[in-house]
């Protein structure tokens, strides 16, 4: 479950360190913007030294790697594979090329360090113009992808538009997103919202993103965190409706109908599947029923 | 009869202030405090020296008593606390005699005691009449409690009142009575009420600093301290407060109705008292506007003297009634000895104030602090110097989980069992230095910058140059 994702640059030891401690369900441990050239390296041996010591149970590691480029990715990828992140983030990613390259980089150094092949997956982080209208390519392009992330401070700048709060320049770009995301059978990642002092811009900001079909979305400030989890995470009301729909169901059967119906609507195989997602979350969240 | 006199000038001359004499000043106006150095510049221009200056806190503001100390005006210094800028001064060796860090239960003790006997008190006053009766609750200076000054105004041989509001005799709400008074000084401003209170004390809303209070309160409500008849105490930086507010809001959903709230007041603490989370507040000092506005209009909040507050010398003490104290630190070692004196590069910037009497005298002292500080692991093997005794101290609250004092195994067991992440503190210290790396350890010089004097009159360590 990756209802938020925080980033954390990979050369602030305070910030890491507190890493689990600040509710996301995934830390976004970033080599690539938020470190300047000079600190590459000793970002590297600190993330490093964060995964092998620290280990953050209960949180999934992400590693933002530096794009292709740059002369760093393959010394980020040499130092950040062997510690097995959950997902590695490789910004810039504008079509399934990129993707294959990245995959025989990290095949061969899986194959060098004994691990199974596609034991590392990767979050192809889509972030510009050429990236969003090849969102499926990327998506598909290898195993390895398990999710693909919108990325819109660079987006609007490739746009050559304002990104603005209200994000109506982006609104295609997140539509077709979620479209390829979907349609490649993987999760989507929506981009930060950046204004750290507006805590209602960020619940608008979240409840957009998921009422277009985000599986969660990422953030610069660990103060985002709760509420990306809150708009993320089902209600007690969506949690009761979804038994209700699966007890409707188990009835149904029992009593041999061919169709079932709650509160006068008729419960297709969509709401099923709908109503099963809600009470995964809702057992990932310890808010499930036992009987389930 | 009224005991006004014209001038600063005539009230130092009446009071007889000479070469050698002790002189003292209380720190309610903070850091907009304009009377301390107004008496230093006036004594300084009378040609005295060798001034002894016992002020219950420096600030900043007082940076001018650098160039008094050297040239020679003064040659001592008593304080419980020095905050940074003043603190580098010292730190660079500029006075002789070590400072005598007391705390705030300790220094009243040792000036009644005649330990440290004052030979003038300089009592900044917001309003004042003509016979030295005096408060802080009103006036354009306003700070509430003037808890800090009694042991001054009760055992200095002489006391001056200085104020910038003179009301005709006799003031009926007043703090201090006129019992006590020599002379009574009026001037345009006694200071900056900018710097004297802050217009609202905020709660911070740093995330870690957020996640280590909610921590200590489920740790204070584990505890099994937090009933009917609870008392509190927490000072007015972003963590602790956030911890306040976290306390409050369990005690008004579990219907728990407190005793009372101590220390330095805040309006976040006026809060709790008004919501009926306390019967009263005991107030030695008022950190923000609302807290002043309360202890004028609110029965309930009460003044008390530093004596009252902290002393270990008196038959009680606010302090030896105290449940819970939150407490913040600069280091704390494995030992669980806390220094809030110096900084990590071993300069002064800080003191006791109430920490060590608070610690003592609660039955849960707790410690909140992060992990680390711009790199620098906080749990170190030894603290640079002993501010507050790790025999004390039972629980440091961190991001990464709560470290109990061996000692209190009980303690820790009843914190596991309601649910909160107990470890070895060992294990914090690894934890931040496998990250940040283990900083060069200072190395101490041999010149004593300052006695650090526990409340019971024990040195308790000394403060040392780094090389």
């Amino acid at each position: 479950m990756r209802r938020s994702m925080l980033f954390l640059p990979g050369n602030t030891p305070n910030m890491i360190l507190s890493g689990d401690c600040l509710g996301a369900d995934a830390i976004i441990l970033d080599l690539e913007d938020a470190v300047a050239p000079d600190q590459k390296d000793a970002a590297r041996v600190l993330v490093r030294n964060a995964i092998k010591y620290l280990q953050f149970p209960g949180v999934e590691k992400i590693i933002r790697i530096n794009s292709l480029d740059t002369p760093y990715w393959q010394k980020d990828l040499d130092e950040m594979v062997p510690l097995k992140p959950e997902l590695i983030m490789t910004p810039k990613t504008s079509c399934a090329a990129d993707v294959l390259e990245f995959d025989a980089y990290i095949s061969a150094l899986e194959d060098k360090l004994g691990f199974e092949r596609n034991t590392v997956k990767l979050l192809p982080l889509i972030e510009t113009a050429l990236g969003v209208e090849n969102a499926y390519a990327i998506a598909s392009a290898s195993k390895r992808v398990a999710a693909i992330f919108l990325g819109a401070e660079d987006l609007s700048a490739d746009l050559r538009c304002k990104r603005t709060k209200e994000g109506k320049e982006i609104l295609y770009a997140r539509g077709r997103m979620v479209m390829a995301a979907r349609a490649a059978n993987v999760d989507v990642y929506d981009t930060p919202f950046t204004d750290v002092n507006d805590d209602e811009g960020i619940r608008v900001d979240a409840e957009f993103a998921k009422g277009l079909g985000f599986t969660g979305k990422a953030s610069i400030s660990p103060r985002h965190v709760g509420v990306i989890n809150e708009v993320f995470s089902p209600t007690q009301k969506d949690i009761d409706y979804a038994y209700e729909v699966m007890e409707a169901i188990r009835i149904g059967k029992e009593q041999g109908k061919g169709a079932v119906s709650l509160h006068g609507k008729m419960i297709d195989a969509p709401i099923v599947a709908r109503a099963q997602q809600t009470i995964d979350m809702a057992v990932a969240l310890g808010l499930g029923r036992e009987e389930a | 009869m009224d005991k006004v006199v014209k001038t600063l000038r005539e009230a130092i001359q009446l009071a007889g202030v000479k070469d050698g004499s002790r002189i003292s000043f209380h720190h309610h106006l903070r850091n907009g405090d304009y009377v301390l150095n107004m008496v230093m510049d006036e004594i300084a221009s009378m040609g005295y020296k060798d001034i002894s200056v016992n002020a219950s806190s420096l600030f900043d503001c007082h940076l001018p008593l650098a160039d008094h100390i050297r040239s020679g005006v003064v040659t001592e210094l008593i304080t419980d606390y020095m905050s940074g800028g003043i603190g580098a001064q010292i730190s660079e060796g500029i006075l002789e005699k070590p400072v005598q860090f007391r705390t705030h239960g300790g220094r009243p003790a040792d000036i009644i005691k005649g330990v440290t006997p004052i030979d003038v008190a300089f009592i900044a006053a917001p309003t004042a009449d003509t016979m030295g009766n005096m408060t802080g609750k009103i006036g354009k200076s306003a700070c509430g409690s003037l808890g800090y000054a009694f042991a001054d105004a009760m055992c200095a041989k002489k006391v001056v009142v200085i104020t910038d509001n003179l009301v005709p005799h006799p003031l009926a709400m007043r703090s201090i009575d006129e019992t006590y008074v020599d002379y009574v000084v009026a001037v345009d401003a006694i200071g900056n009420p900018a710097g004297i209170v802050s217009g609202t004390t905020k709660i911070t809303r740093d995330p870690v600093g957020l996640v280590m209070a909610q921590t200590a309160a489920n740790v204070i409500q584990a505890s099994g301290l937090l009933k009917d008849g609870f008392s509190f105490q927490t000072g007015a930086g972003g963590a602790t407060l956030a911890a306040a507010q976290f306390l409050k809001g369990i005690m008004l959903k579990e219907g728990i109705k407190g005793s009372f709230g101590c220390g330095g007041i805040t309006g976040y603490m006026v809060d709790m008292l008004n919501e009926g989370c306390f019967q009263s507040l005991i107030d030695v000092q008022c950190f923000d506007l609302k807290a002043v506005e309360s202890i004028r209009t609110n029965p309930n909040h009460t003044e008390v003297s530093a004596m009252h507050y902290a002393s270990p010398d008196a038959k009680s003490a606010a302090v030896d009634s105290l449940d819970v104290v939150l407490l913040g630190a600069t280091e704390i070692d494995t030992d669980f000895n806390v220094n809030v004196h110096t900084n990590s590069s071993g300069k002064i910037m800080g003191g006791s104030g109430g920490h060590s009497d608070t610690a003592a005298g609660a039955k849960l002292a707790m410690i909140i602090a992060p992990l680390s500080r711009a790199r620098l692991p906080i749990v170190t093997d030894h603290v640079f110097c002993k501010s507050t005794p790790g025999s004390t101290i039972d629980v440091l609250v961190t991001q990464k989980g709560v470290a109990v004092n061996p000692a209190r195994p009980e303690l820790a067991a009843r914190l596991k069992e309601g649910g909160i992440k107990v470890v070895d503190i060992f294990e914090l210290k690894e934890a931040a230095e496998k990250l940040c790396g283990m900083p060069k350890p200072l190395v101490k010089g041999d010149r004593v910058l300052a006695d650090i004097i526990y409340r019971d009159g024990t040195l308790l360590d000394r403060i040392y140059n780094v090389r």
